[in-house]
């Protein structure tokens, strides 16, 4: 735990920088960056809190090493199916397969021609920052997308910057920057085909796909 | 079965392949004519006796292709006023009485065994004498390409504006195949005929480019899952990966030397322009901002490029010396202005822009500042120049579909290039083509 608090602090550190050289050229974006920046603050507390008095046996297989180290298991074959018994031999879910978890949220939203994450997907990015912090070794990948409207090469840097976003979320909470892949796919891959309003709200999104998924669509 | 029959399987595979899309015709319609154009008469070609049949109808092209242009209003057969077969034939008072001014008289004689001379006369019915005449030799194969080399001699008589007749345009086309959306960067003729696939993928494609020398396209493929730039060879298939992976690399521009291409890079989430020199690869920044800097596209002297920057919140159009420096503001009117491409003669630059009412073509004046729009699409984009400046080939959707779309820089014709399946995007005119 303590490295990871070390990890998360110099984040914060870097985070903070950041943020700051944003100050001067996100003028009209500040107000927002700077509420972001406490509850994040708040988050990453409560997160690290929360890892530090968490008690008992890890929901992921445990070899016998050092827990942090052990990476979680993917969410398919026949690893998986293993991935439940823990050493004293009881049923525990994945969180990554458990419907109910937080992290079975895996899709953050944004409004038209922005980068900001919203507040109403804070919690979301929390908890996979909280379960990717825990787990030095699990790979993501935060894969960027557009609405249709636009230029389709406008597009694509604006879904790297909105997968960017969460990434700093992430790091914010002591995720490591080499856990995180990031790729754009701008508005080439919509996850819904209307020409509307409510189609264009869930294409503008940052997918959060973890290890094993990598490479499919 | 042997290494050798596997080998010719393959490649009789490869054929099939290369050959099936040609099937897939671009199709012009003109949606909005311009008032005024010039009447003109282009008579079937008459073949020599003992002549095979040709299979292509030459004298339908010129017209299609004059057509098209928008200054030209070419006559039906059926309104002709009589049926020449050669100059002395030509009754010029006839024509005159219908308002026809201008005549085309061609015919085609076999040289050799497949192959032709292919002659044709651009009459003046008002003076009642010949305008031009060439005598063009070609095979079968090539009557096609002699078709829009006759459209282009016509066309710079009457005009005094080189024809873009004979130039090729690129695109990404859409199409499902085996329940799988398949992308598929094509070339075809500007009319959408000899369509040939240059490569296809499962994978999106995107932003195709001609080299100055219209051999070799630059495009972005996310076959390996993440855009790659790639520079093909159009005649040997051959192709090269360019500016090596890193987060993000698209939007390639090639500058007017073919010497470098200007690109669009993310280092660290920072988007900005750089410019690759492709003999020794070397990586120029050449902007550097916290903000989307992308599409840049070079002015045609070479000394300074025009590139999209959200810097001031919104997308808008700045140029920037090729060496660096302070970039300027261009565009101020609506709230999204990007994608640019510049005329030919360095006066104009098109781009899309919304100024409220949705995402239009529009053409601004470098000097004056003045903006127009064009087009009255929803989602219209990727306006690309013709090399002789005359029109500007976009992409929009029509009936919820896909289509290439082209409007006078004037903004006074309009026309619709349907591809018969699939969708179509991206659009590229290519250079003029040069000459042998």
């Amino acid at each position: 735990m303590g490295i990871l608090s070390f990890v998360a602090g110099a984040s914060c550190i870097r985070y903070g920088t950041f943020l700051l050289v944003f100050k001067y050229k996100y003028y009209r974006e500040t107000f927002m960056a700077i509420h972001n920046l406490f509850a994040i603050a708040l988050v990453t507390t409560l997160t690290l809190a929360s890892c530090a008095t968490s008690e008992g046996p890890l929901p992921l297989p445990s070899s016998g090493g050092v827990e942090q180290t052990v990476p979680p298991a993917g969410t398919q074959g026949e690893q998986d199916k293993t991935s439940g018994l823990n050493n004293q031999g009881r049923f525990r879910l994945n969180p990554l397969q458990d419907p109910n978890s937080p992290l079975a949220k895996r899709m953050i939203y944004f409004d038209y021609d922005s980068d900001q994450v919203k507040a109403d997907s804070l919690a979301t990015i929390s908890a996979h920052g909280k379960y990717l912090a825990r787990y030095p070794t699990q790979r993501v990948r935060l894969e960027g997308h557009a609405d249709e409207r636009g230029t389709r090469e406008y597009n694509l840097a604006l879904g790297e910057r909105r997968a960017g976003s969460v990434s700093r979320l992430l790091q914010l909470q002591g995720v490591l920057d080499d856990q995180i892949e990031i790729i754009s796919y701008g508005e080439e891959l919509p996850a819904a085909s209307g020409h509307d309003e409510r189609s264009w709200a869930l294409n503008r999104r940052v997918e959060i796909v973890y290890g094993e998924l990598y490479g499919e669509r | 079965m042997t290494f050798n029959n596997v080998r010719r399987a393959i490649f009789a595979m490869t054929l099939l392949i290369i050959a099936l899309p040609a099937q897939a015709v671009l199709k012009i319609e003109i949606t909005k004519g311009v008032q005024g154009a010039l009447p003109i008469a282009v008579t079937p070609f008459e073949l020599d006796p003992g002549t095979v049949r040709p299979p292509e109808d030459i004298a339908a092209i010129v017209a299609a292709d004059l057509r098209s242009s928008g200054l030209f209003n070419p006559i039906p057969r059926n309104e002709f006023p009589q049926h020449p077969t050669s100059a002395n034939d030509v009754n010029y008072q006839l024509w005159r009485n219908q308002g026809i001014e201008k005549l085309v008289l061609g015919r085609l004689e076999a040289i050799s065994e497949g192959g032709y001379s292919v002659q044709f006369q651009l009459l003046d019915t008002i003076y009642g004498r010949q305008m031009i005449g060439y005598a063009i030799p070609a095979t079968r194969a090539d009557l096609r390409r002699v078709a829009h080399k006759i459209s282009d001699l016509i066309f710079q008589r009457l005009t005094g504006m080189r024809g873009a007749f004979s130039t090729r345009i690129a695109y990404v086309s859409t199409q499902m195949s085996e329940g799988r959306k398949r992308y598929v960067l094509q070339i075809a003729d500007f009319d959408g005929y000899n369509a040939q696939t240059i490569y296809s993928s499962d994978w999106p494609l995107l932003s195709p480019t001609w080299s100055p020398d219209g051999k070799r396209i630059v495009y972005v493929s996310f076959e390996s899952q993440r855009p790659e730039i790639f520079i093909q060879d159009i005649a040997s298939g051959n192709r090269i990966s360019v500016a090596g992976p890193t987060r993000l690399n698209s939007a390639p521009a090639w500058s007017p030397d073919g010497q470098k291409l200007a690109l669009m890079r993310s280092e660290n989430g920072n988007p900005d322009i750089y410019i690759l020199d492709l003999a020794s690869n070397n990586l120029t920044r050449l902007t550097d901002y916290l903000s989307i800097d992308t599409e840049p596209v070079w002015m045609p002297d070479g000394e300074s490029l025009i590139f999209t920057s959200d810097r001031t919140g919104r997308p808008q159009l700045y140029r920037i010396s090729a060496n660096g420096g302070e970039p300027q503001r261009l565009t101020y009117e609506g709230n999204y202005n990007a994608d640019a491409d510049v005329s030919p003669d360095s006066r104009e630059v098109t781009f899309v822009h919304n100024g409220g009412r949705g995402f239009h073509i529009a053409v601004q004046d470098l000097e004056t500042g003045q903006l127009r729009e064009l087009t009255e699409g929803s989602l219209d984009e990727g306006p690309s120049f013709a090399p002789n400046g005359s029109m500007i080939l976009y992409a929009t959707t029509y009936n919820g579909r896909g289509m290439l779309a082209a409007v006078s820089a004037d903004g006074q014709v309009h026309q619709r290039l349907r591809l018969q399946e699939g969708e179509v995007r991206e659009p590229a005119w290519g250079p003029f083509p040069q000459t042998p």
